[in-house]
This record gives C-alpha cells, structure tokens and sequence, in this order.
C-alpha cells in the first residue's frame, strides 16, 4: 500500500516536472525541473526494487549530466530569449498526443504474463553476476569503456579553441 | 486497484510523449536535448518495469538500462560539446537558425 502511494506521488511530480520542462520560457528554470524529473525517475526505480539502478540515475543523471546542461545554458548566454516553440508546435502536439494514444492502447490490450515470483533484492551482486559471470555482457561493457573514451576525447576536441 | 505493469507502462508512455512534444517542438537546442534525457529516461522505466513484472528473476532488462545510461551520458557530453561548438561560430542555437546545410 505504502508503495502504491509513492508510485502515485512519483508519477505525478515526475510528469508535471516534465510538463514544466516543455512548457516554460525560462531555460535555467526548465534544467531545474529537468532534475526533479530525473529525482523522481530514481524514486521510480526504487519503487521497483532497482535499489543499484536508482543509486546509478542520481549519480549520473542528477550528479552530472545536470550539471553540464547548466553549464551549457550558462556558456551560451540564451537565457534571455528563452525557449520558444518552433513553427511546428500544433503538428507536434497532435503526433505526441496519436503517439500516447496509440501506444497506451496497444500496451492495455496486450495480455501481459505477469510472473508472481518476488524480485531479487538488492539487486547489485545479482547485476554484477550477471554483467561480468560466464556468459555475461563482458564484450559489450568494453564497447561501452571505448564509447565513453571517445566521447570524452571527442568532446574535448570539439569545444577546444582554436 | 493496486499499482501493476501497466500503471508504470502508461507513465512511461505519457514521459515519452512529453519528450517528444518538446524534442519536436522547440527551437532552443539545449531544450531539445533535455527532451530527448527524458525521453531516454521513461524507456529506462518501462525497461525496468518488464524486468521487474516479466522475469523478475533474470534481471535482463536492468541490465540494459545500465547501458542505456552510459550511451545517454556519452550523448549528452557530445551533445553539449556541439551546442557550445555552434553557439561560438554563430553566435546562436536556436535550430531553425542552423541551417548552413540547406543552402
């Protein structure tokens, strides 16, 4: 029950902080309820048992891809014109609206197996068993190490001076 | 009724929507790409929400997640790399404006 109630707060500041995201002209105040959305994704993660995934989302998304969408709003000095809507804003609402309804009808009818079996908790030697054990995911976290390299070397050169 | 699958589906569904609202519809590049960590961030829960409901035991879909959020952290630093790129050459990031490839 206790649980039930979390989801229902969680959900409902997480959306109206990401209606605020979309919706509001000040751009440092959207990246603030950009953070409120990715705190409450975490609570999320923690009403569904995801103890390590939760502790992950407030350190890197909260921890520091917060941090440099500030810096990038405050390196550009566009504050002062805001974010205004393109020319495309009606055709966009009606294909996010068709995508919603679509999407929630096909996920509704859909006769989901749900298994009654308990989650494993806490789920961080279980994650580490599965990625690193035999028949892991050895490969792909060694791509994953080379695309963080290269993303910082690539970010680097980027914005470096001239 | 107490909260299932298809409640965190549907609040998966809505936060994908919003997203692409905003991804579609702004014009301030660093609001568009806020919306699409958003976007990232409600696959992440439906990910979640099918491991923890379908195979409670294996885990896989947090496992995906996992890298999910490495790609998202790698985008956003090459992202904002770009934006902060454009924005010293032009002087700019509003997206209708960066438009050298079209003419």
């Amino acid at each position: 029950m206790g649980a039930d109630i979390a989801f229902w707060i969680l959900a409902i500041v997480g959306v109206v902080a990401a209606l605020t995201v979309v919706l509001l002209r000040d751009v440092f105040r959207a990246a603030l309820s950009l953070i409120l959305c990715f705190l409450t994704v975490a609570g999320i993660y923690i009403t569904l048992s995801a103890d390590f995934l939760a502790a992950v989302q407030i350190l890197v998304y909260v921890g520091g891809i917060s941090v440099l969408i500030i810096l990038a709003i405050m390196l550009t000095r566009e504050v002062q014109k805001g974010s205004p809507t393109g020319k495309l804003r009606i055709p966009a609402f009606i294909v996010a609206v068709l995508f919603l309804g679509v999407v929630s009808f096909a996920l509704l009818n859909t006769p989901w197996q749900v298994s009654t079996t308990p989650p494993t908790e806490p789920t961080t030697a279980a994650l580490a068993i599965k990625l690193f054990g035999e028949g892991g995911f050895i490969l792909a976290i060694e791509i994953a190490a080379v695309l963080l390299l290269a993303a910082i070397l690539g970010a680097i050169v980027i914005v470096r001076e001239k | 009724m107490s909260v299932g699958l298809e409640h965190y589906l549907i609040l998966s569904a809505v936060l994908f929507s919003i997203g692409l609202y905003g991804a579609l519809a702004k014009r301030n590049a660093i609001i568009i790409l806020m919306s699409i960590e958003i976007m990232l961030n409600a696959v992440n829960i439906a990910m979640v929400a099918f491991s923890r409901y379908i195979v409670p035991a294996m885990l896989t879909g947090q496992i995906f997640t996992v890298f999910i959020i490495v790609v998202a952290a790698a985008e956003a630093a090459v992202g904002l790399a770009i934006i902060i790129a454009i924005y010293r050459n032009r002087e700019t990031i509003d997206a209708t404006e960066i438009d050298l490839m079209k003419r």
